[in-house]
């Protein structure tokens, strides 16, 4: 099949950008996404021109790193699926495809459909861990998880990082993925001891990277490539809400240890 | 050259525990006085920056990826090892020593496996204490499955992403460690080379993947936990970044390079579809567990896999091998596939798999049990092929899936060089000849939570007065060197794309040097790589500028280091007149077809050492002595 891609340009962070028009020729609906990509780029680079930079990396839908606008529509039509894994069987022969970078105040344009994400890092860095240091754990089997628990906890801790949601709210908001990793670690019998400061720091930290207010668009379920539920959403303003009626705030307070 | 593995004394089970007793300490208040450099921030990076971190030691890490959550251990699916014999099922430390070892095919340094299996409980607690949601039964505690090359059922399981959800707990411990400040975080960022002073190392060269700046960082150790050289072959099962460059780079000035030939082929990957396949996908080795692997026996099949009656299908694991049927280890299991292909009883358009067939198991166990187990390795299969695999058979061939070769480490993961160390797929030690399923994610969680924290301590105690800088010639001199390649790599206006260099490289790596080799494929593979890497040198085009993000430039100087690594197996496995695990020379076989090893001639690591540019790397031997095991036939009969 044949498409015409009108991809989105831009040398660099800050710089100007632009739709640039290309024939992608002799496409077999086989090729994933990324492959019908690497085909047009093998052919600008031949004539001297500098291909298409977009970020990818495992190529199998699980670490997150590729992504992009196709046709408005984060990570392409196919629901579920990352771009990496989108196939070029669910295109026909003259489809028009406009593909652009998320667009986010909290993810800056790097070069062309690529964009920095360490907002996202930053969020998991304010809380978004269970602190256990090396060699300070207790046996396994010590504490038993409910299997209801321990499966729901799993299906928020799929998520991938890849920032669809984000890309795909009208308002920029991380509120998918940051209930997520306040689910997971929630949902867990471990994960207790620190559940109102980690909601709290996540929460106030989402807000203060750049991501817009949650208005329940849920647009982002929609596009998550791991079906995360925006039910996380609510779990997380629960555990929010409560944390913020018990005087949490973002710094632990610290109890004065005694001197030695 | 003698090379010290530097094993600890006493009997086989109390090494680990007398060197614990009796290393250096450093001091909480002085920790803080050194850095170390973690390049890789996978399951050995990750976890070990993450431990180091938390000790007290300054810690600055460094990945090519845009988070550390990317690195490529985010992959592995089935699951990971440790003998807690929660099943009741007769496992122990020994016996999973005894199986990494044998799984190994006798190749392996038995005092590292032994910590390793001793280590591999701690893995599971730390793990399950981060929140890692691995599977669980009914009633509330852990679940497990059986992985190949084992009869006991010690693998601990997150559906199919475990390898996610083991990299997310170390990478949220590392995002702690970031948000305390006593990580610094280098994402999109490039180890280009590694620099030695005095015979030390003591810092590294990179560049940054966004601006393109090329920076010198001093430390006072150097921790390689950059993965493993399958990309050697362009199709492979790695993530399109993964590259040896680090290991390569490091392997240029002084660390010894071991077993390199050792390279293993998966069974169960998605079959190329054309020409322009940019990598293969793996289907996770659990679903051997249940899934039956055949072919048809008349090559001249035509009919469509469910209308094939038993009678007409030949499930060639299970007849060979009854005691482990479809669960063989995966060396045992490629070979075997391959066999069928190669004499044309392949399956799919292409003729270039086998069926790997879920209908018996989902009559007898329900596809509700089925989904629950291997749901979104479903999904990921029907995804790529189209074909839905509740309903079809899915189709599978071997592909280049991890590396067991790697930089020579003594038994506290140092490598040849002093204060450098390499942890996880990178290093060589675990493995021998061939991994066995699910020891991946051990060794690389073992080498990081609790291997490097001793043994970089224990190293670092003697330099506690030593100040670190940049300001070294050794610096300027190294610093210089890379900017000099990058230059070199970006006046390159030729006609022949990195890739069309990297597909052609990696086809004669994978018929000459892949499941099935011989002394005159290899002598052609060199002869084909020499002459390949000459027209890269002329006939390479690279566009773009060295100020900017250039991800032609990357690829360039990873595939340039390909060459000579791809170079380097070929001459190891020439050199290496056996078959063992991943190895197999077909002169040296038995009757029956399976590896024959030679244990007289053979049972020793291949230390490759370089001795500069344009000369061939020297061969030095590290004796492999069995005290604990007595290396037989590999029998899975």
């Amino acid at each position: 099949m044949n498409l015409t891609l009108k991809v989105w340009r831009q040398p660099k962070g800050g710089a100007a950008g632009r739709f640039v028009t290309y024939e992608a020729k002799d496409i077999s609906s086989h090729m994933s996404f990324l492959e019908m990509l690497d085909v047009l780029n093998e052919g600008l680079v031949k004539k001297g021109e500098d291909p298409i930079a977009f970020d990818h990396d495992c190529r199998e839908g699980i670490c997150g790193m590729c992504g992009f606008m196709i046709n408005g529509s984060a990570h392409g039509p196919q629901r579920g699926t990352t771009v990496c894994q989108l196939h070029m069987r669910h295109f026909k022969d003259g489809d028009v495809l406009t593909l652009e970078p998320w667009r986010s105040a909290a993810f800056p344009v790097v070069k062309d459909l690529i964009v920095d994400r360490v907002a996202f890092d930053k969020v998991i860095q304010a809380g978004g861990y269970i602190s256990v240091p090396s060699g300070s754990a207790p046996e396994a089997n010590l504490t038993r998880v409910p299997k209801p628990d321990a499966d729901l906890a799993f299906e928020a801790a799929a998520c991938i990082g890849c920032g669809a949601c984000v890309a795909q709210c009208p308002n920029g908001a991380a509120q998918l993925f940051t209930s997520a990793k306040v689910s997971h670690l929630g949902l867990l019998p471990q994960g207790q001891p620190e559940r109102s400061q980690r909601a709290v720091r996540m929460v106030e930290t989402m807000e203060a990277v750049g991501f817009g207010s949650c208005s329940n668009y849920t647009e982002c379920e929609a596009v998550c490539p791991k079906g995360i539920s925006v039910s996380y959403i609510a779990r997380m303003n629960r555990d929010y809400v409560l944390a913020k009626l018990d005087g949490v705030t973002r710094e632990p307070a610290r109890s004065a240890k005694g001197g030695g | 050259m003698i090379l010290d593995a530097k094993i600890p004394p006493g009997p086989m089970a109390d090494k680990w525990t007398n060197q614990q007793s009796h290393q250096k300490l450093v001091n909480p208040a002085n920790k803080r006085r050194f850095t170390i450099i973690v390049v890789g921030s996978g399951l050995a990076g990750g976890a070990g920056a993450a431990s180091l971190a938390e000790l007290g030691y300054n810690v600055k890490c460094f990945c090519y990826q845009d988070s550390p959550r990317r690195a490529h251990s985010i992959a592995a699916q089935g699951g990971i090892n440790a003998s807690k014999n929660y099943r009741n099922d007769g496992d122990s430390t020994f016996r999973l020593f005894y199986d990494t070892i044998k799984g190994g095919d006798f190749r392996a340094r038995e005092a590292n496996v032994h910590r390793l299996a001793e280590l591999s409980v701690n893995i599971i607690d730390q793990c399950v204490a981060q929140g890692v949601p691995f599977a669980r039964e009914y009633g509330g505690l852990l679940d497990n499955r059986s992985f190949g090359g084992a009869q006991v059922s010690r693998t601990f399981y997150a559906r199919g992403q475990t390898g996610q959800q083991l990299l997310l707990g170390a990478y949220q411990a590392l995002s702690r460690q970031i948000a305390e400040g006593r990580v610094e975080m280098h994402s999109r960022s490039e180890m280009l080379d590694l620099v030695v002073v005095d015979g030390r190392a003591r810092g590294i060269i990179t560049r940054d993947l966004v601006t393109g700046k090329i920076e010198a960082h001093a430390g006072h150790a150097v921790v390689l936990a950059t993965g493993g050289y399958s990309n050697v072959f362009y199709l492979s099962t790695m993530a399109k970044g993964s590259n040896a460059t680090a290991i390569w780079r490091a392997h240029r000035r002084g660390a010894f390079f071991a077993n390199p030939c050792f390279t293993q082929i998966h069974p169960t990957c998605i079959p190329p579809s054309g020409e322009y396949q940019s990598k293969l996908t793996l289907m996770s080795e659990s679903l051997r567990n249940d899934g039956r692997i055949w072919v048809p026996r008349d090559p001249k099949e035509t009919r469509r896999a469910d209308q094939i009656p038993e009678s007409d299908r030949d499930y060639f694991l299970e007849r060979q091998y009854p005691a482990f049927g479809n669960l063989v280890p995966r060396d045992v299991a490629s070979r075997a596939a391959k066999r069928q292909v190669d004499e044309g009883r392949g399956v799919g358009e292409k003729k270039n798999g086998v069926y790997l067939d879920f209908a018996e198991p989902t009559q007898r166990l329900g596809q509700p049990v089925i989904e629950e187990r291997y749901g979104n390795l479903f999904d990921m299969y029907e995804k790529i092929t189209g074909e839905n695999p509740y309903k079809v058979p899915m189709r599978i061939y071997p592909a280049p899936h991890y590396t067991m070769g790697g930089l020579w480490v003594d038994y506290n993961l140092e490598s040849t060089v002093k204060g450098l160390f390499v942890a996880g797929e990178a290093n060589f030690s675990d493995h021998g000849a061939n991994r066995l399923g699910a020891s991946a994610l051990m060794q690389g969680l073992a080498d990081g939570y609790f291997v490097l924290p001793y043994s970089v301590s224990n190293f670092l105690a003697d330099y506690l007065s030593e100040k670190v800088t940049t300001d070294h010639d050794a610096f300027r001199a190294t610093e210089a060197e890379v900017r000099g390649r990058v230059e070199r790599l970006l006046k390159s206006r030729g006609k022949r794309t990195v890739d069309s260099f990297h597909r052609a490289l990696g086809k004669i790596v994978w018929d000459e040097c892949g499941m099935a080799r011989n002394a005159e494929g290899l002598r052609r593979a060199l002869k084909g790589i020499a002459e390949l890497k000459q027209a890269f040198e002329t006939d390479l085009t690279v566009v773009g500028g060295g100020e900017e993000l250039n991800q032609t430039l990357e690829r360039a100087g990873r595939v340039e280091d390909y060459f000579e690594l791809a170079a380097l197996m070929c001459r190891d496995a020439l050199h290496r007149e056996e078959s063992a695990g991943g190895h197999f020379r077909v002169e040296h076989k038995t009757p029956e077809g399976e590896a024959a090893r030679d244990d007289e001639k053979f049972a020793y690591v291949a230390a490759w050492e370089w001795t500069g540019a344009g000369k061939e790397q020297v061969l030095n031997k590290e004796p492999l002595t069995f005290e604990l095991v007595k290396p037989s036939g590999r029998s899975y009969k």
